[in-house]
C-alpha cells in the first residue's frame, strides 16, 4: 500500500527538487545568456542576469573564425567510435566475468577501475610519446583508442553490474537449446540487456564528448573535437567571455539535446538495472 | 608521330616541374587567443597572396593550455608545430635546451636592428635570436584625470610609491563606486606574482641573492607586503584578492579604478571610446619607485618561435617574417589604423609621427626601455628576467607563493605568515631543485 504523502510534504518536495534542479542548471543557463551579451555587458561589475543589448553576434563571430562542423564531425566520430569499439570489447568481458567467473574477477575488476583513479597527468608523457611512435598523434583513430581505454573500466563495470541480474538460467537454456557462445551473447543476452547497454552507450559518449585532457593534448588542426574548438576561445588576458560562452554554448548543445531526448532510456537504465 | 610524342613529353615534364614549384607546405602555428593574434588571422589573405606555396592551419590555444601542449611536443621532439607562440619567461630557458631554431638568418628586410633592444636581449641566447616578437609590453600606471582634478592633486609622470598612497587616499569615494588604486591579487605567476616581483624590484627586494638563497624573510618584502596589502585593503574595490587582469580592465574601462597599474597593452583598450566612456579621461604615467632607482614595471612579449623538431623550418621563417616585420604594422595600421598596431617591438613604431601622436605613445616606449630583465633589482641577482625569474622551477614556485600572498591580501593570513611560509616553501624547492647545496 502506497504511503500517503500530505499536500504539503509533496509541495516542499517539488520546491526542493526544482530548487536544486535550478542550482545545478544555473551555470548552463549564465553561460547561455552570457553568449547573447555584448562583451562590455558579459564582463560588467556588479555581474547582470539580464541586458538591454541582446545580440546574436558572439555566435556569428565564432561561426565565422572557426571551421564549427569540422570539430563538430570530429567529436561525433571520436565519442561513438571509442564507445562503440568499448562496447564490442566489454560486452564479452562483462559477460565472461558475471557468467563464468573466476577467482580473480573481483580482484580484476578493482583493478581496472583502480585505473580510472591515476592522475591523467600521470601517464602523458609516456602515452604521448607511444602515440608519437605509433604515428597516432592528431588522429581519429589514435583519439577513439584512447577515449575507448579510458572509459572501458566504466562500460566493464556498468555491463557487468546490468548483466548479473539477469538469470544465468536463461542463458543455459539457451545452450541446452544448442547456442554456442557468440549466439547466446548476440540473441540472448544482447536483447536482455539492452535497456542497460543503451544507457552504458549514452553514459559513454556524454563522457567521450566532454573529455578534454587527451582530447586537447593528443590533435592539433586534423582530429581536434569541440573541447579544442572551446579552448581556441578562452584567453585569461582579453575580454571574449561572451564570445566563449557562444563557443561553448556550441560545442554542447548536440550532447545536450542528445541526453534530452534519451533521458528516460538513460534513467530507467542507470536506476532500474537490465530485467526489472 | 615523333613531334607529337616529344610535345607530350615536354608537356608531361613542365607540368611536373610546374607542380613541384607550386608544391604546398602546410605549417601549423600554435598561438593564443588574444585581440592581436586574431587580428593577425584576419589578414592572412595578405601573407597567402605573398606566399600562395605555403598553407598555415591555426591552432589556438588558451595560454597554460599552449604553454603544456607545446612543452610536451617539444620535450619530446614530436614535430606537431612549426610556428610557436612563447612568451618571454619561456624563450632563454628553452633556447639554452636547443629546442628553438635561431632566427638569425631571417632576410635582411626583418630588420632585425629595428627591434626594441630590451625586448632583443630577452630573446636572445648567447648572441642567438630564438624568437621574434608579436608584441610586447611592459607596465604602467593609468589614472583618471578628471578624477584627480576633482581631488586636486596632480600624478606626476614618473611617481613615488608615496606619491601613489597619496593619490589613492584622495581619490577613493566608495560611495560613488570609485576605489583609489586597483592591482592584481589573483593568485598566479602570470598574475598577482607579476605585479608583486615588480613592485619588489623598485623596493629593493629581491626572490633570491647571489647563492639562490629565497630573501622572504628579508625587511625589503615585509616593506612590499605591508604596503600592498594597505593599499588594496584601504582603497581598494571589494574582493581585490580575485582580481587579475581582466577583472581589473574591467573595472578601469567602467571608471571605477581611479588609478590601475597593469600592462601597457590595455591602453588602446582604454582609450577606445568605444570600449570606454571614460576614454578622453584617461592619463598615463610610468610605475612608480621607492627613491631607489628601480621602477615597478615588467617586461613581456609574445613572439613566434620555431621549434628544433618542426619539419618546415623554412616556411615558418618565412611567415614569421611577414608576421613580425615592418610592413605587418603598416598592413594593421592601414586596414584598422596604428592604434591597433602590435605594440613594443620596433623602434620605428615609436618613430613614426601618426603613432607616437597616440596618448599611451611615449609612455609605453618609456617604460619598455626603463626595464632590464639582466639587471632587474636594486640588489645583484644570479637570474634574468624583470617579473619573473627565468629558472624552469619559477612558474610552480611563483604559484604557489602567489596563492599565500593572495590569502594575506584576503585577510586569511597576515603578512608575516605568508612571508614565513613564503620562504620555508622556497628554501625547501630551491634546495630540492639543487639550486642550494
Amino acid at each position: 500500500m502506497a504511503r500517503a504523502i500530505s499536500p504539503r510534504r509533496k509541495a516542499l518536495t517539488t520546491l526542493a527538487a526544482w530548487s536544486a534542479a535550478f542550482v545545478i542548471f544555473f551555470p548552463v543557463l549564465w553561460m547561455v545568456l552570457t553568449s547573447l551579451k555584448t562583451e562590455p555587458s558579459a564582463v560588467a561589475m556588479p555581474p547582470q542576469l539580464f541586458t538591454a543589448d541582446w545580440t546574436l553576434e558572439n555566435y556569428a563571430e565564432v561561426w565565422q573564425r572557426s571551421d564549427y562542423p569540422r570539430f563538430f564531425w570530429n567529436s561525433v566520430i571520436i565519442a561513438f567510435g571509442s564507445t562503440l569499439l568499448g562496447l564490442a570489447v566489454a560486452i564479452p568481458a562483462a559477460w565472461a566475468m558475471a557468467f563464468v567467473p573466476g577467482k580473480r574477477t573481483k580482484d580484476l575488476l578493482m583493478w581496472m577501475l583502480s585505473t580510472k583513479m591515476m592522475p591523467a597527468v600521470a601517464v602523458m608523457i609516456p602515452l604521448y610519446l607511444v602515440f608519437l611512435k605509433l604515428r597516432l598523434i592528431d588522429t581519429h583513430i589514435g583519439l577513439v583508442l584512447a577515449l575507448m581505454l579510458m572509459n572501458l573500466p566504466i562500460i566493464v563495470w556498468m555491463l557487468y553490474t546490468y548483466f548479473k541480474e539477469i538469470p544465468s538460467e536463461i542463458l543455459e537454456a539457451a545452450r541446452m537449446d544448442g547456442a554456442g557462445v557468440f549466439k547466446e551473447i548476440v540473441y540472448v543476452l544482447t536483447p536482455m540487456a539492452l535497456p542497460g547497454i543503451a544507457s552504458t552507450l549514452l553514459l559513454n559518449v556524454i563522457l567521450a564528448w566532454n573529455e578534454a585532457f587527451w582530447t586537447i593534448i593528443l590533435t592539433t588542426t586534423k582530429a581536434a573535437p569541440l573541447s579544442a574548438f572551446i579552448a581556441s576561445f578562452s584567453a585569461p588576458q582579453g575580454l571574449f567571455y561572451a564570445k566563449l560562452s557562444a563557443a561553448s554554448t556550441m560545442a554542447i548543445a548536440p550532447i545536450l539535446i542528445l541526453g534530452w531526448f534519451s533521458q528516460k532510456q538513460l534513467v530507467r537504465g542507470l536506476t532500474f538495472g537490465a530485467v526489472k | 608521330m615523333k613531334m607529337t610524342q616529344r610535345a607530350l613529353l615536354g608537356a608531361t615534364v613542365s607540368l611536373a616541374l610546374a607542380g613541384a614549384a607550386m608544391a604546398e607546405t602546410t605549417i601549423t602555428v600554435a598561438t593564443v587567443n588574444n585581440g592581436d593574434m586574431v587580428r593577425m588571422q584576419g589578414l592572412m589573405d595578405d601573407f597567402y597572396a605573398k606566399h600562395p606555396d605555403i598553407k598555415v592551419e591555426w591552432v589556438t590555444l588558451e595560454e597554460n593550455v599552449l604553454r603544456q601542449n607545446v612543452t610536451t611536443d617539444i620535450a619530446t621532439g614530436g614535430g606537431q608545430y612549426d610556428v610557436i607562440t612563447i612568451g618571454t619567461y619561456e624563450v632563454p630557458i628553452w633556447g639554452k635546451q636547443g629546442w628553438l631554431e635561431s632566427l638569425n638568418d631571417l632576410p635582411a628586410d626583418y630588420d632585425v636592428d629595428d627591434l626594441l633592444p630590451a625586448i632583443r636581449g630577452g630573446l636572445t641566447v648567447d648572441g642567438n635570436l630564438y624568437a621574434s616578437p608579436f608584441y610586447g609590453e611592459s607596465s604602467f600606471l593609468n589614472y583618471r584625470k578628471d578624477l584627480a582634478e576633482k581631488a586636486g592633486i596632480t600624478i606626476s609622470d614618473a611617481p613615488t610609491w608615496d606619491e601613489i598612497k597619496a593619490a589613492a587616499a584622495a581619490m577613493t569615494d566608495t560611495e560613488a563606486g570609485v576605489y583609489g588604486i586597483c592591482l592584481r591579487g589573483k593568485a598566479g605567476w602570470g598574475e598577482n606574482m607579476a605585479f608583486l616581483t615588480t613592485m619588489a624590484n623598485s623596493y629593493g627586494a629581491r626572490w633570491f641573492d647571489e647563492n639562490w638563497v629565497p630573501q622572504f624573510d628579508q625587511p625589503e618584502w615585509k616593506a612590499v607586503m605591508t604596503d600592498y596589502v594597505e593599499l588594496l585593503t584601504k582603497y581598494g574595490p571589494p574582493g581585490a584578492s580575485n582580481n587579475g587582469y581582466n577583472e581589473n580592465l574591467t573595472l578601469s574601462l567602467q571608471g571605477k579604478c581611479a588609478m590601475r597599474m597593469d600592462a601597457t597593452v590595455s591602453a588602446g583598450a582604454l582609450t577606445d571610446p568605444a570600449q570606454s566612456e571614460f576614454a578622453d579621461k584617461v592619463g598615463f604615467a610610468l610605475a612608480p619607485d621607492a627613491g631607489l632607482g628601480k621602477r615597478a614595471n615588467w617586461l613581456w612579449a609574445w613572439s613566434l618561435a620555431v621549434p628544433a623538431s618542426s619539419d618546415a623550418k623554412e616556411a615558418s621563417k618565412t611567415f614569421i617574417n611577414w608576421a613580425t616585420n615592418k610592413d605587418y604594422l603598416a598592413l594593421v595600421a592601414s586596414k584598422e589604423g596604428w592604434r591597433n598596431a602590435p605594440p613594443g617591438t620596433r623602434t620605428s613604431l615609436y618613430a613614426n609621427a601618426e603613432y607616437a601622436a597616440l596618448p599611451f605613445a611615449k609612455m609605453t616606449i618609456d617604460s619598455i626601455n626603463a626595464a632590464d630583465p639582466t639587471n632587474p633589482t636594486v640588489k645583484p641577482v644570479p637570474y634574468v628576467g624583470v617579473q619573473f625569474v627565468a629558472i624552469p622551477e619559477f612558474a610552480g614556485l611563483a604559484t604557489s607563493v602567489g596563492e599565500l600572498f593572495s590569502a594575506a591580501l584576503a585577510g586569511q593570513k597576515t603578512v608575516d605568515e605568508a612571508l614565513a611560509e613564503a620562504q620555508a616553501l622556497s628554501v625547501s624547492e630551491m634546495t630540492a631543485a639543487g639550486y642550494i647545496k
